[in-house]
């Protein structure tokens, strides 16, 4: 922003004034006792850390909860890590044998997660990129706040649209499409990824010095070799970024997939099929499916510290990836 | 646009049921029936408001429609989503005679119902089978004693899409073919030659749902199991859309949930094994015990000392008085009278125990108006 508005920092003579008159009122005001100064001071400061302090010690006990819980559910006997990490079937309830492979789990994830980013990627960057260098000052104005709409419809929401919209379309397109489906999930999912994806990648675009867009320009480029060739490459880091959010979003998303996606874990890659994910497998058991604090129960959790791990794997990815492709200018 | 719609017409009817319980004409104001079965608990509840209106007229006719102001309280009902729509119709005409009892019904499942009932968590648990011997086990330890109450009769009813025109009917061992993880048929052509290559797809009701554990015992056995690649889910409506819109898939659940969607779906008749006739579920078939092995009681169980409640004694009261009507209406088939009658005198005496189960801890089964005498009750002391 700084290089459409250059000046804005340095403060007029009327905001001078202003300041002068508040410093004045504060030296103008009595003389209070020292200790009572302290005291209040040391009182803010323990409520400001203890602020810092809540959202430390939530994250803390979540991750005690998951791995307590876990452990219950690594020392029945039912289960081995092996079948945890190295079977495909995942069948808690029914069978003649339970099966615990979380694969079958993670696959229905990865498969909504690809569908969803094959959309929202895309199509989120392209929309960025005309926001942020075609469109006029109006459109702008009308797009971008419809866009974050968007962002703001409950995820219930999309998964009735799912269900009562996106399969049937679907099924009228290719009959192989079951009721519930990983498509249908998956580009639902994609929308609702849409604007996280087109929001941060247009700041990303935005905070691109004028400068280097101006430079593109006297070289004889057109806009879209600006936009291509320069502004994007700029962008980047930002850019990776809001990739990877959207996808940490895709991962984590409960109630479109519990709706349209189904409820059957199995390893496929045929978009088609019914699938279920994580989170579906999650809401399902919480929903009344589970029955008195037996391995079941405790697989929730083992399901919901994977879901963890895959997520604070991808936010480090993040990291390191946005560090590499760092551009700083300035 | 049908989402949107969906989730007002939740909203409207979250508000009317919450905000003034004293206007008893509140709920018959509400559409009827406005949207196939994706929305659980608005679907369900409105598709038993619609049968409320008339209700309320016969009561009124009947002369002992006076608003009673005066019973105050709050009654807890949680369990079967079989049994669900008769409680749920229970619930709306009590509140129209006594506006100021709060009754609230929650789908658990039975399991999952009885799970709350048996740590004194609520009044009343519906159960689309006999308590078993494991949650009798935590009622004796936590010394909740119950009232056991038959309601009405279930067919647990198999169901394809309408569409569907190769299924005339099934035996006991082609259903074994599709369900069951020894059976495993991948293909309707495995179950019988002649019927289509096309995979069998099944919609069933979680493991937690009393109609899963019904069925499990009467297709696999006590020791055996259904297969695992089925598609599950404690809302029978889910399993409603699953079937409809899958022209290969099969599922099953109790007959009220399929007189409710008729127009998308087929029953299929099942053979009696000892009579060698393919029967369909309706009335008739399932009050005369000739839909075997599927017909099933359905009960209520409430707690005893909730019984002592002026509420709960006189909501358990009106239960049982309207509950043939009741079943009818929500598409269960009645009890015989006596049955009815022993579960009044039951109720009033407060004659806590289980039926299904001997002193020794074992299963008792057999026709309701067999098991359910009062030399059979055990209870939990």
């Amino acid at each position: 922003m700084s290089s459409s508005s250059p000046d804005a920092a340095i403060p007029t003579n009327a905001d001078e004034n202003r300041l002068n008159d508040r410093v004045r009122e504060l030296l103008a005001s009595p003389r209070r006792s020292l200790a009572v100064i302290r005291a209040r001071e040391a009182g803010v400061y323990v409520l400001l850390v203890m602020c810092g302090l809540f959202s430390l010690l939530v994250t803390v006990a979540i991750l005690w909860v998951l791995s307590t819980e876990m452990l219950n559910f690594f020392s029945s006997d039912e289960v081995t890590l092996a079948n945890f990490l190295g079977s495909t079937e995942w069948s808690p309830l029914l069978g003649s044998t339970k099966s615990f492979g979380i694969w079958a789990l993670i696959c229905g994830t990865m498969l909504v997660t690809v569908i969803a980013m094959a959309i929202a990627l895309p199509l989120g960057l392209v929309t960025a990129i005309y926001l942020s260098e075609y469109a006029p000052r109006r459109v702008r104005g009308i797009l971008k706040p419809t866009l974050e709409v968007l962002a703001g419809v409950p995820t219930v929401v999309y998964g009735f649209f799912a269900l009562t919209t996106i399969t049937p379309i679907l099924h009228w397109l290719h009959g192989g499409f079951g009721v519930y489906n990983a498509t249908s999930a998956g580009i639902a999912v994609g929308i609702l990824c849409l604007p996280t994806v087109c929001s941060l990648s247009e700041d990303a675009l935005q905070a691109v010095p004028r400068a280097l867009r101006e430079a593109a320009y006297g070289l004889g480029g057109t806009r879209f070799d600006a936009s291509i060739k320069v502004i994007v490459p700029a962008a980047l880091s930002g850019i990776i970024s809001a990739f990877l959010l959207a996808i940490a979003r895709a991962f984590g998303e409960t109630m479109i997939v519990a709706l349209a996606a189904g409820s059957r874990p199995q390893v496929t890659m045929d978009p088609r099929n019914e699938i279920q994910t994580m989170t579906g497998f999650m809401v399902q058991m919480a929903g009344g499916d589970l029955s008195n604090y037996d391995v079941t129960y405790y697989s929730m959790y083992a399901v919901a510290f994977t879901l963890f791990i895959l997520t604070l794997t991808l936010t480090m990815i993040g990291n390191i990836v946005r560090k590499r492709f760092r551009e700083a200018y300035e | 646009m049908k989402p949107f719609f969906g989730l007002f017409a939740c909203f409207a009817l979250v508000c009317t049921l919450g905000c003034d319980s004293s206007k008893p004409t509140a709920d018959a104001v509400l559409p009827a029936k406005s949207f196939d079965s994706d929305d659980t608990a608005s679907s369900e509840s409105m598709a038993s408001d619609a049968a409320a209106p008339a209700v309320a007229e016969t009561v009124a006719a009947a002369g002992d429609g006076a608003v009673n102001k005066e019973l105050q309280g709050k009654i807890e009902i949680d369990g079967s989503s079989t049994v669900y729509p008769i409680s749920e119709a229970a619930a709306s005409r009590f509140i129209k005679q006594f506006p100021n009892v709060n009754v609230t019904v929650g789908v658990s499942g039975t399991g999952g119902g009885f799970d709350r009932f048996t740590k004194g968590e609520t009044d009343i648990s519906d159960a689309s089978r006999p308590i078993k011997d494991s949650e009798f086990a935590v009622a004796k330890k936590s010394g909740i004693s119950f009232v056991e109450l038959p309601v009405a009769y279930d067919g647990l009813t198999l169901v394809v899409p309408k569409d569907n025109d190769w299924i005339d009917h099934l035996t006991l061992d082609e259903i074994k073919k599709i369900f069951t993880s020894e059976g495993n048929a991948k293909t309707w052509s495995q179950v019988r030659s002649g019927w289509p290559e096309t995979e069998v797809k099944i919609f069933a009701p979680g493991t937690d749902s009393g109609t899963f554990d019904y069925f499990l015992e009467v297709v696999a056995g006590k020791n055996g199991s259904l297969r695992s690649d089925m598609s599950t889910s404690e809302d029978d409506n889910v399993l409603v859309t699953g079937v409809a819109g899958s022209p290969t898939a099969i599922g099953f659940f109790g007959v009220a949930y399929y007189e409710e969607n008729k127009d998308k779906l087929k029953a299929v008749p099942v053979v009696n094994p000892e009579s060698g006739d393919a029967v369909s579920p309706d009335a008739q078939t399932i009050e005369n015990g000739t839909y075997a092995p599927f017909s099933r009681p359905l009960f209520i169980y409430v707690n005893t000392k909730s019984l002592g409640r002026p509420e709960v004694k006189r909501f358990v009261d009106f239960y049982l008085q309207n509950a043939a009507e009741m079943a009818k209406q929500t598409g269960y088939v009645a009890l015989p009278e006596a049955v009815y009658a022993s579960a009044v005198k039951h109720a009033r005496a407060r004659k806590s125990g289980t039926h299904y189960i001997t002193a020794d801890g074992e299963k008792r089964s057999g026709p309701v108006t067999e098991v359910y005498t009062e030399e059979n009750l055990v209870d939990i002391k």
